[in-house]
């Protein structure tokens, strides 16, 4: 085999490339020509001062934050119009449903009213979540976590008199590693409500709060790598949200419930 | 598949190869900023396209379309640098190579290797930051680029001769720290 044609070959051989055959030609060709050993070697030279590291450009933490909120914009956006031909479907019950009605009235009864009622259910809670993360995803990016920043709830809780026509509990639970940041006004479900921010480690939690009539027991669900929670209890509806592991925030949500129903009276 | 279930999917499959996305159009583009903004723009555009992306490898199908936009972005702003010739030869053994050694050497000095890649066309370039530093296959760098396997390993030949010329060259003027 010729110079020339090994220079080449060679290359592949670095890389791992060849098969047995033009393996087994070069490294023949390699034992008898010094010119190429010598190429040889300066090519897994070059190879490993260019895998050593230092070369590889890692992007700013910012970039992630960046493409993520511009993937729950467009998750809000997407979301909406996909939502009423799915909620008109789900709400039908199934024909199979009707045809069974002469084995079991009470299980088309049953089947019925579990389609009717899960439409009703679920999709506001996902339309929330939606709007819930976008709320903490945008607190974050535009430096506007907190319009009172403050770790004293006393400081905290007063600043929201007078902007919100309800009282949101303000718990102090930094002796639990759950400290304060602050707290702000936000825009959810067509109202004002109040965001309190809480931080563990360097994790922020968003806790939205807001008055409403129902009584629920702490849902989760996980959304584009965040771990959300929400409940309602005493005539509020919470949403805790944050990046933080789902274990890490159900602690919190079970302290801040914990103080919530000590302050507030039903 | 509704939007939410769709881009949470999109996360999980597309996100952990920003790193990979990155440092391709980083070194395609040679400036931070620009190389940030087009790897968003690209990810939009993969969003988009996402439920046409059948499973495989998410790595390679987000670097294709990065490397996209990286080269639409070349054309419209420095169309002169994707003009440039490369015409140089593979050359023989019979060259006086350097001893591996001195190449050695300054595999320390990453300013230097760091300029010699950047010197380099972007064709050229690329295959190296996809076989060295990302460890890409041939197969997998072709697909990507979208030529043969043989001009994988022809390209990467070239380079590296280039490559290591340079980096002797810059020993021989002194440019060693």
């Amino acid at each position: 085999m010729s110079c020339p044609e090994n220079q080449a070959l060679i290359h592949g051989y670095v890389d791992g490339e060849l098969d047995l055959l033009s393996t087994l030609q070069v490294e023949a060709h390699l034992k008898e020509c010094a010119a190429c050993a010598r190429a040889y070697e300066n090519h897994k030279a070059l190879s490993r001062a260019l895998r050593s590291g230092p070369l590889y450009f890692r992007p700013s933490a910012n970039l992630e934050q960046r493409i993520r909120a511009e993937l729950v914009e467009s998750g809000a956006t997407a979301i909406r119009p996909a939502l009423s031909p799915r909620e008109g479907s789900r709400r039908r019950p199934p024909s199979w449903a009707w045809l069974g009605v002469a084995a079991s009235v009470v299980l088309v009864v049953l089947a019925v009213g579990w389609f009717v009622t899960k439409p009703f259910n679920t999709p506001p809670d996902r339309l929330v979540a939606q709007e819930v993360l976008a709320g903490h995803v945008r607190s974050l990016m535009a430096s506007h976590l907190t319009d009172v920043p403050s770790s004293d709830q006393h400081t905290v809780k007063p600043w929201f008199d007078g902007k919100l026509d309800f009282a949101p509990p303000v718990e102090d639970l930094s002796a639990q590693g759950f400290p304060l940041v602050g707290g702000r006004l936000d825009y959810l479900e067509d109202r004002p409500v109040a965001a309190l921010v809480y931080q563990r480690r360097k994790h922020f939690i968003n806790v939205f709060i807001w008055p409403s009539t129902a009584q629920s027991a702490p849902r989760s669900v996980m959304r584009q790598g965040y771990n959300l929670i929400y409940w309602t209890s005493s005539g509020m509806t919470y949403w805790a949200v944050s990046d933080l592991n789902y274990t890490e925030l159900s602690d919190f949500v079970r302290l801040f419930q914990d103080r919530a129903s000590k302050t507030v009276s039903p | 598949m509704n939007g939410a279930d769709q881009s949470g999917l999109f996360e999980r499959a597309v996100l952990p190869h920003l790193g990979s996305a990155y440092n391709l159009a980083r070194w395609l583009i040679r400036n931070d900023q620009d190389a940030e903004d087009l790897v968003q723009e690209a990810c939009l555009r993969a969003l988009k396209s996402f439920e046409g992306f059948r499973g495989g490898d998410a790595r390679a199908w987000l670097l294709t379309i990065v490397r996209n936009s990286c080269y639409t972005w070349l054309r419209e702003n420095r169309l002169q640098e994707l003009a440039t010739a490369f015409d140089e030869e593979i050359h023989t053994g019979e060259e006086d190579s350097p001893s591996p050694e001195a190449l050695l050497l300054q595999g320390a000095n990453t300013r230097l290797v760091q300029d010699a890649l950047e010197a380099l066309p972007p064709e050229f370039r690329e295959a190296i930051v996809l076989r060295e530093l990302e460890g890409l296959s041939y197969r997998e760098i072709a697909g990507l680029c979208g030529v043969p396997v043989g001009t994988v390993m022809s390209r990467l030949a070239r380079a590296r001769q280039r490559l290591e010329r340079h980096l002797t060259d810059s020993v021989q003027k002194g440019g060693l720290p």
